[in-house]
């Protein structure tokens, strides 16, 4: 029992159509977290709290079937409930990840790229018009200030969204991304150059952003996919390249390594 | 009244619906526009004011970063034509319902929302034109209603396509005291779909009774004896003739399907439930199961694809989750036949473009697989213009288990008298009903437009979630699907445990009022289950579903009364004997008469260009790449996957078959494949169900799957069998069935492949005046089975410089129905045929030499030979390839073609490091296999035979070829 004490516990959402739930649990167990499933209505409903866990993971998925906007009415529901436990999570330190229709519900309750500004950027239908399920290279921006990202420099995720178009309000918004270093991972071609050829990028991203994080770098979203490319199966060429290890996982150890040091 | 708000986009850059809008109207309808642009409309039936609906506008409905909304003016300007598409009334609207929930978590109110699109289209068009592009594109006329407006009219009025239905509930009493003619007027004008002998037998039960059925009671009964449901032809007694022998078989099932599993089953040990449920189970590893179904959802395709292919996956999802007490979907596979979307004759009435079916299908897979979060690993997508008259969609479903919980065998139902029935999911509509009896029909002129029904995938995911938190709490004792027949068929499967059951119809939720209560029984409204759990349960399972945003009702309690009861207020609406209603269907009796027929034989010459005969068959739509539907399906979401539907060099080689881990952390794999080729049953559907059969082992073995554990579904979709004035040559058409039969039996126990579940479809056929088009007779080998370290699998991909290349099997005169045969306009008589015996042999081998890490790449040779086999492992590779089939092991085939292009079955091409030649070849002794030559760096892909060139080209011509015909 006491070690389960001293491990880092996250909370993993689950519930109105989340389906990454149980890739993004397994994640967190493989960095070395206590994770744990939690249904939405359950801390909603006062029968889980927020306060409980060092992380919060907002898994991708469909919620609410991507109908009227992707993440759009789970972002409603979950701030009508719980916007003030929300913003004293973030205050406390804590970290937040938000993956594909995570991302999109983060950003779209204004909780990135900063929780006092009110949404201030979204993620629309891709150019393409399509949902793609496709492998992406990304470059991390060198200057970001993700503590996620530690020492990951270049990695290879899939992206499977038919809404991963980040756009910006204005110019403005993209300058302050830029002089806070929030901007996270771009995407590139197979040289991990920036691009916005499709599909490389594979929705028109403007600055081929493919994720973010607030100034603190603690709270992050993306819409690639880590939780998919945890062991080296998980890569759709792992019978052709000696691939070592799944890359997605070192996303994982960071948050866990940084809660452990910095959370209590 | 009403309210209404309206969202566009700010800037025409965002609006990618509009601009997809353009090309498709072009595309599909030849049609030059300048520009569409969208508005979405959310229709309100609530008398909401001003602040309010500015507060839902700003707050829900639209994007500050993207969107405009107005709930006054009208948001359409500049245009030319306004095409605004609603719903009809009763039809099911996704996004309308979510609409009311978020309206309800942010003002605390009810109120139910209708969506509604509008299309602005600017250009120098007719208004003729413009409904072109209403029902020809945008709407389907079955289910959704098109509104035309020219500039500058616009509209701002909400549109509320409510049901009114006024009906009072009454039960009526069906007189079947009358004559022959009478007994099949009722049963046509009923789309009952009971044949004479069916009739009568009700006829005479109701004598012995003393009084007529209801409706409801005459409803039921159609439902479960239908075609669909009971499988009569199936379970008939058959006589069947071939060269003047006779033959009587007492079942099809028992005999040849049952039989096969039978058979097996006291060779292996890894059955654990056949048959008897929703779906087959097999032991996965020391602690859990792993369930597969596979269905169709044909008829419901033709008429609505989006809706019926949606259907079809999310139904066949809820038939793995009724599954035992439950288990947890994995994975999803999914095929279709089609007519070529090129197809450019005339489409007969009712019917829908291939290519619109095609995309309709397409959309509504990736809809229901990506929205309930289950990959969809693998399928195929097959053409024959005689397709046009059915579309086949075949959607199946895996899951996985915990064999057991609370010390109780998972895959076992316990019902006991005194259990509560509850429905749960979604709520009782007039959709879908005679669902059932509508598909055990050919489609004609009066085909029902309720057979339809939409899924609706976040209801099913919220239910989905639910059931498996409900199950892993101790509180499921039985549960099975809703599907065909709806309650009748739910209720009265899981009522056979405890001998009974009571419902209470007017407890049963519903969408709009007005249903009858025999129409509540067998509405196949879609995401429900039905749950058996025991009493004192009861409280605490109510109040999970309320937390969990799931309606959940109890509707009545199981009995041992031996009989199926339904009340409405009270008021008796059925009391049907249990025996009666699944034992009082007469046995049909047919007969089946078996004739070879002969075609043409071609005589033509050798091509001189054979690499130009290669590109082109690369091109064949049933051979090319199918990567731009494919990667618009979801088929890694749970993180499992291992082998995926694309590999090699670039991500875009064609997979052989799917490998996932169903269990976090461990390296057991389960392998997915099937095997499904019509071309052959013009031929001799006893070859063609071989090949199917041989085709998914091969399948399972390239990959590296084990032969140890392996099982198949067996899903016949056939054009109707029975000898009528429709149906003149059915004895034919019967006796390519029983044929088919024969083979599935004799090919699975060689094998050692048990049968473990399975669906038919025995109605595929189009009748509307004269014309007639029935599907060629087709069966979908789906299997299922492990490998034991996932770490020794192989993809088909050409792996390194150097690697040698291997031909394995034997390569005979064998292209009657093939690729090849028929670019050159000919069928053949030569079909395949699989030599069960060596081919096992062969498999073995092959897995022992994967499983000793002897292989580079292994891939499938099937439509388009070695040809085709070859040039896809090079340029999924990305590596050149010299080859020289000189000493190809060979019977007798002389022409350079021939050898190239010949469909002999169980074969497959494989490369191997020269390192590894010598234990490779040790493995593989006793087995015909060649080393034909080896991967190259270079770019050229060359092959020779007796001393000369026969093809030469690059990789980039090849891949090109191959990816072209079907990336729009």
């Amino acid at each position: 029992m006491e070690e389960d004490i001293a491990m880092v516990k996250v909370c993993v959402l689950t519930g109105f159509g989340i389906n990454c739930d149980y890739e993004t649990e397994h994640a967190f167990k493989l960095a070395g977290a206590k994770a744990q499933k939690v249904h939405l209505q359950d801390v909603i409903d006062g029968i889980k709290n927020l306060s409980d866990y060092q992380i919060l993971a907002f898994p991708g998925g469909f919620s609410f079937g991507d109908d009227i906007a992707s993440g759009k009415v789970m972002a409603n529901k979950f701030k009508t409930a719980l916007w003030d436990d929300m913003k004293q999570f973030v205050e406390d330190g804590k970290l937040v990840i938000g993956i594909c229709n995570g991302f999109q519900i983060m950003v779209k309750m204004g909780l990135l790229p900063d929780i006092e500004e009110g949404q201030t950027t979204t993620l629309s239908i891709n150019d393409s018009g399509k949902f793609e399920d496709r492998w992406v290279y990304l470059k991390k921006d060198a200057k970001t200030k993700c503590v996620w990202t530690q020492a990951v420099d270049k990695i290879y995720l899939p992206i499977r969204h038919g809404e991963g178009k980040f756009i910006v309000k204005d110019k403005n918004v993209l300058g302050r991304l830029e002089l806070n270093k929030q901007i996270v991972f771009r995407y590139t071609d197979e040289k991990y150059e920036p691009t916005s050829e499709y599909p490389q990028n594979p929705n028109g991203s403007i600055d081929n952003i493919a994720g973010i994080c607030d100034k603190t770098g603690r709270v992050f979203g993306l819409m690639p996919h880590p939780e998919a490319f945890v062991t080296p199966q998980n890569h759709p060429r792992w019978t052709r390249e000696n691939i070592e290890k799944g890359d997605g996982l070192k996303i994982f150890i960071n948050a866990v390594n940084y809660a452990k040091k910095n959370l209590k | 009244m009403g309210k209404r708000i309206e969202v566009s986009y700010k800037d025409k850059d965002f609006d990618s619906l509009g601009s997809a809008t353009r090309e498709k109207i072009k595309e599909f309808l030849n049609i030059n526009v300048n520009e569409v642009r969208t508005v979405d409309a959310y229709n309100i039936d609530s008398n909401l004011s001003d602040k309010e609906l500015k507060k839902l506008g700003k707050e829900v409905f639209s994007d500050p970063i993207i969107h405009d909304f107005s709930v006054k003016e009208p948001l359409a300007k500049d245009f030319d034509f306004l095409i605004e598409v609603e719903f009809r009334p009763g039809v099911t609207d996704n996004v309308g319902r979510t609409s009311s929930e978020a309206i309800k978590d942010l003002l605390k109110k009810d109120c139910v929302v209708f969506t509604s699109k509008q299309f602005l289209i600017k250009g120098k068009i007719t208004r003729k034109d413009a409904e072109k592009i209403a029902t020809g594109l945008l709407a389907n006329d079955l289910i959704e209603k098109t509104t035309i407006l020219e500039k500058p009219k616009t509209q701002m009025q909400a549109i509320l396509p409510i049901v009114r239905g006024e009906a009072k509930p009454v039960v009526n009493t069906i007189n079947l005291n009358v004559s022959d003619k009478e007994l099949m007027e009722i049963s046509k004008q009923g789309v009952l779909a009971l044949n004479l002998e069916e009739m009568k037998a009700i006829q005479e039960h109701f004598k012995k009774l003393g009084r007529n059925p209801t409706d409801a009671e005459l409803e039921v009964l159609a439902q479960t004896w239908s075609e669909h449901c009971k499988h009569k032809i199936f379970n008939a007694t058959i006589t069947y003739e071939e060269q003047g022998r006779k033959e009587v078989i007492h079942s099809l099932f028992n005999k040849f399907i049952k039989g096969t599993t039978d058979t097996v089953g006291q060779k292996v040990d890894f059955l654990v439930s056949v048959f008897k449920d929703n779906a087959g189970v097999i032991r996965f590893d020391k602690e859990n199961n792993l369930v597969f179904k596979v269905e169709t959802h044909n008829s419901p395709s033709a008429l609505d694809p989006y809706g019926g292919a949606l259907t079809g996956i999310v139904g066949v999802n809820r038939d793995t989750l009724g599954t035992g007490i439950s288990s947890r979907p994995i994975f999803n596979t999914d095929v279709f036949c089609f007519a070529r979307p090129d197809y450019d004759k005339p489409v007969p009435k009712r019917l829908m473009h291939p290519k619109r079916i095609f995309e309709g299908v397409r959309k509504g897979v990736e809809h229901g697989g990506n929205k309930s979060g289950i990959p969809t690993v693998n399928g195929s997508i097959v053409f024959d213009d005689r397709f046009l008259g059915k579309p086949l969609v075949y959607c199946g479903t895996g899951g996985v288990m915990p064999k057991v919980l609370f010390g109780k065998d998972t895959s076992e139902k316990t019902i006991e008298p005194g259990d509560i029935v509850i429905m749960t999911g979604g709520r009782v509509g007039k959709d879908g009903i005679h669902g059932a009896t509508f598909s055990s029909e050919e489609l004609h002129e009066g085909s029902p437009a309720t057979a339809v029904q939409i899924g609706d995938p976040i209801t099913q995911k919220k239910m989905l979630d639910f059931i498996l938190e409900a199950r892993d709490n101790g509180w499921i004792k039985s549960i099975t699907d809703n599907g065909a027949g709806g309650l009748s068929s739910s209720v009265g499967e899981m009522c056979e445990e405890s001998g009974g059951a009571n419902l209470y119809l007017e407890k049963v939720p519903l969408k709009y009022s007005g249903l009858q209560p025999w129409e509540i029984i067998i509405s196949e409204a879609q995401e429900r289950m039905t749950i058996g759990i025991a009493k004192e349960n009861l409280d605490k399972f109510m109040d999970l579903a309320k937390r969990r945003g799931v309606e959940a009702t109890a509707v009545g309690k199981f009995t041992d009364s031996g009989r199926f009861v339904a009340a409405y207020k009270g008021e008796k609406v059925m009391e049907l004997d249990l025996d009666f209603l699944y034992d009082g269907v007469p046995i049909m009796k047919l007969d089946a008469k078996w004739k070879q027929k002969e075609f043409e034989e071609p005589n033509f010459e050798v091509p001189k260009d054979l690499s130009k005969e290669l590109l082109k068959i690369l091109a064949r739509p049933n051979v090319c790449s199918k990567e731009w539907t494919v990667r618009q399906y979801d088929h890694e979401v749970q993180g499992a996957s291992v082998v995926k539907p694309f590999v090699g060099e670039k991500n875009d080689g064609p997979s052989d078959a799917a490998i996932i881990r169903p269990i976090y952390g461990s390296d057991e794999g389960c392998v997915v494949a099937h095997g499904i080729v019509p071309r052959y049953s013009d031929i001799d559907t006893y070859h063609m169900t071989a090949a199917a059969i041989d085709e998914a082992v091969r399948n399972h073995v390239a990959v590296g799957g084990d032969l140890d554990i392996l099982a198949a579904l067996d899903n016949f979709c056939w054009c109707d069998p029975i000898k009528s004035e429709k149906t003149p040559d059915g004895e034919y058409k019967l006796a390519q069935l029983v044929r088919a039969n024969k083979a599935l039996y004799n090919y699975c126990t060689a094998y050692n492949m048990p049968l473990i579940s399975g669906k038919d479809s025995m109605k595929n056929d189009y009748m509307i005046g004269d014309t007639k088009i029935s599907i060629p007779p087709t069966i979908l080998i789906s299997t299922i089975g492990k490998i034991d370290d996932v770490k020794k699998a192989v993809t088909m991909d050409a792996k390194k410089k150097g690697d040698l290349v291997y031909v394995l099997g034997t390569t005979k005169k064998e292209l009657g129905g093939s690729e090849y045969f028929a670019q050159k306009g000919f069928i053949g008589n030569s079909v395949p045929k699989v030599d069960a015996k060596s081919a096992y042999k062969l498999y073995q081998a092959l897995n022992q030499a994967i499983r000793k890490k002897l292989v580079s790449s292994a891939h499938d040779c099937s439509d388009g030979g070695l040809g085709v086999a070859l040039a896809e492992t090079a340029f999924s590779g990305g590596l050149g390839m010299e080859l020289d089939l000189t000493g190809v092991d060979n019977e007798n085939v002389s022409r350079d073609d021939y050898l190239l292009f010949s469909e002999t079955q169980s074969r497959f091409v494989v490369t191997v490091s020269p390192n590894k030649k010598k234990s490779f070849e040790n493995t593989l002794e006793g087995n015909p296999f060649s080393l034909i030559g080896k991967v190259t760096g270079s770019n050229e892909f060359v092959i020779k035979n007796n001393g000369k060139e026969i093809v030469k080209t690059t990789l980039g011509a090849l891949k090109n070829s191959w990816k072209r015909t079907l990336q729009w």
